[in-house]
């Protein structure tokens, strides 16, 4: 059983070792020295409390986003709507921070709740046209994602803002700035919502393996008609799943919202938190642990990679390669798998030839 | 198992090859037979997502930044340097990782780094930081902005003569007050030529999506405007592709766009048949790379604008139409035009720069 789950998590670095190389070998092949890039890689990610605060900065709206897909997923659902569900998110939690003037002890919960519930409502919609009209979610979901980009835009415009091209900072008892983390990390943007988003992923695991209707929501998924067919009502998990799966994307939003920007401005083009989201879970394995590692690695890579022009001279576009080599074989584990069992068949080769020798 | 063999040493010769290209490329890129000017300041930018190859500002910068290195047989990496951003997030960090790399004179380029620029500039007072295109408060801060409804107006002159269908249309990027500028600019430009021209304007919602701005022009040339004005960015060549893409079918057609921020001749240069033509009629040039050695210059000297605005308009050039398509650019338009870019430098017309300007400059005409 131990044996079986450390063989589990070697994959992974396995993978990550590839990727490395991979990157590796296509900077060498155009001329520059890759331990140069990738020292590069890691101080910019991590080099002094600034860049680490950064690092955690982009992963926290990454967990969120990646824990949105996977809880879909688990349910058989393809979340493509998480953008849209964290744009709206986003509004609702800035919305609420402008608006009002509560104390921080009834505010800063106002306004995650609005998110979580904006984000919510609009994973409930392609849910509802799912489970009632068989419509299905994926396109549902990115039409979804077109009506928040540009209602969130009209609505900054227009209604929050007198035709500027962003709101106001929301009151500080909204803010997820909390001076104590500032203070560890001195200048970088890093918030309080990185602890919310890690109790979020324990919701996550606690919910899907521990509760009566995360049982019935992975039983939905792993085979509709026999759930049905056992009692379970489908449609309202469908409609249940994609509603919390909203939810967390929306939480996702409240993390730009009322925690690294402190508004909202008008935004020329989706964030691709969202669309990140896709890959951070499917690198996660669906599993709320797995989506916090991938998420982070998410963060590093980002925050890393834009040390490597200035540090390394490597152009940005071979650092999108490279960042894009490492996920790639993250994602492709099963090759790793694969060449494992190779190998241990032909060591079981030898080690019988071995055996047969010495009979002999 | 040969075969493998042989895979990893056909690459392994040819990264080593490679290699030696790569590294050779870059020594004769550098300027050997100069010394450095000692009094240099090193000097970076910070461009917003649309990079420094987006033939648009943020390469302008870059351009005036290369500039400015040439002059003074400076090293890029050494001496100055640009950092990419991806989204929103990445500007603090870019700004700040210039900024703690010893860079003396940070510049952040487009109106979307003005708060990250206001923090970072906070909390590092020693740095001197430059905003392009908005005005940023702080005691280390110099802003630049540009007189770009000068320009446009000026192109909307141009768009007023050249029309014969006597429908122009604008594209904007975002619906934003800096957009704004250029459309109202551009508007009150054609009315002054003629109030009775109707002007379609649209906004694509993004500076990035070629295929929105295509869009966007094709249904305006459908609905019989033959000038587009376009403020657009990387949208805004959807708008050169569909007008080419008409001339291509067509070639006796006239379909006119019109160019912003850099001079944008040769995105419109297309060849139908063995003949040339080029469907950019002028652009509203803007020269951010002036701008940006305007400011290193200074800094040189001692006197960097700490706090100021500097605002570059059509007197000193920042500002211009082009005039590189001889063709189209008739010199009658040429003319008209220069006649009224002095009208605008004596104060004789004030450009509304708002909408509300703009209602009442239309109501005197």
């Amino acid at each position: 059983m131990n044996l079986q789950k450390l063989s589990g998590a070697w994959i992974p670095i396995v993978s990550i070792i590839f990727g490395l190389l991979a990157g590796a070998i296509i900077m060498l092949i155009f001329g520059y020295n890759p331990i140069a890039g990738y020292i590069a890689l890691i101080e910019g990610a991590f080099g002094n409390s600034y860049f680490t605060g950064q690092t955690i900065l982009l992963t926290t709206p990454y967990i969120l986003s990646g824990l949105a897909v996977a809880f879909a997923f688990r349910t058989g659902l393809l979340n493509i709507g998480v953008e849209g569900q964290v744009l709206v998110g986003w509004l609702a939690s800035v919305t609420v921070g402008l608006l009002f003037d509560f104390p921080m002890i009834i505010h800063l919960p106002l306004a995650i709740l609005a998110a979580i519930i904006a984000g919510g409502l609009w994973g409930f919609i392609p849910g509802y046209f799912k489970a009632r009209f068989h419509v299905h979610e994926v396109i549902v979901t990115i039409m979804m994602n077109y009506i928040a980009l540009y209602s969130t835009n009209a609505i900054v415009r227009n209604v929050l803002t007198d035709g500027s091209d962003r709101t106001e900072y929301i009151s500080d008892s909204a803010s997820l700035k909390a001076s104590w983390l500032s203070n560890l990390m001195p200048n970088s943007n890093v918030h309080t919502g990185i602890f919310l988003a890690i109790v979020a992923a324990l919701f996550f695991w606690y919910f899907i393996e521990k509760t009566k209707y995360g049982y019935e929501l992975k039983a939905v998924g792993f085979n509709p008609h026999a759930s049905q067919y056992a009692g379970m009502s489908v449609k309202r998990n469908i409609i249940l799943s994609m509603t919390i799966s909203g939810g967390f994307a929306g939480l996702a939003g409240a993390m730009e919202g009322i925690g690294n920007f402190g508004y909202m401005s008008l935004n020329n083009g989706f964030t691709n938190i969202g669309f990140d989201g896709i890959a951070i879970a499917l690198l996660g394995g669906n599993v709320a642990f797995g989506v916090v590692l991938a998420a982070g690695l998410f963060g590093f890579l980002k925050v890393g990679a834009l040390n490597m022009p200035l540090s390394a001279g490597v152009p940005n576009e071979l650092v999108d390669i490279i960042t894009a080599l490492i996920i790639f074989f993250v994602a492709a584990s099963y090759m790793i798998i694969l060449l494992r069992d190779r190998l241990k068949t032909l060591y079981q080769r030898i080690k019988n030839k071995l055996k047969g020798g010495g009979r002999s | 198992m040969n075969k493998r063999f042989a895979f990893l040493t056909i690459l392994l010769s040819l990264s080593l090859v490679l290699a030696a290209c790569g590294s050779g490329g870059s020594e004769s890129g550098s300027n050997q037979d100069c010394e450095p000017d000692s009094n240099f300041v090193k000097a970076g930018i910070v461009t917003d997502e649309g990079g420094v190859d987006d033939k648009s500002f943020n390469q302008s910068a870059w351009e005036g930044l290369q500039a400015y290195g040439d002059e003074h047989c400076l090293e890029k990496g050494e001496h100055f340097d640009y950092a990419q951003s991806n989204s929103d997030t990445e500007y603090d960090s870019n700004l700040t990782r210039l900024t703690q790399s010893d860079y003396e004179l940070v510049f952040g380029i487009g109106y979307k780094l003005t708060e990250a620029i206001e923090k970072v500039a906070e909390q590092n007072p020693d740095t001197k930081y430059a905003l392009v295109d908005e005005v940023a408060e702080g005691d280390n801060i110099a802003s630049i902005t540009f007189k770009e409804h000068q320009g446009s107006f000026l192109v909307g002159v141009a768009a007023a003569l050249k029309t014969e269908t006597g429908k122009v249309g604008f594209v904007g990027g975002m619906d934003s007050p800096l957009i704004n500028k250029f459309e109202v600019g551009y508007i009150a430009g054609v009315k002054s030529i003629d109030p009775s021209i109707e002007i379609d304007v649209r906004y694509a919602e993004t500076f990035s999506d070629a295929g929105k701005g295509r869009q966007i022009a094709n249904s305006m040339y459908n609905s019989d405007a033959d000038v587009i004005y376009h403020a657009a960015g990387g949208a805004g060549n959807g708008v050169f592709n569909e007008a080419k893409d008409i001339k291509n079918n067509n070639p006796d057609r006239d379909v006119w766009v019109i160019g912003v921020d850099r001079d944008q001749y040769e995105e419109g240069a297309l060849e139908v048949d063995d003949t040339e033509y080029n469907v950019t009629l002028t652009s509203m040039v803007k020269r951010v790379d002036i701008s940006v050695q305007d400011v290193i210059e200074r800094t040189m000297d001692g006197e960097f604008p700490a706090g100021e605005t500097l605002e570059y308009g059509l007197s000193d050039n920042g500002i211009s139409a082009a005039d590189t398509n001889e063709e189209a650019y008739t010199e009658d338009i040429k003319s008209e035009v220069e006649d009224w870019k002095e009208q605008i430098q004596n104060g004789d017309i004030d450009v509304p720069s708002t909408h509300d300007e703009l209602d009442e400059f239309l109501e005197n005409l």
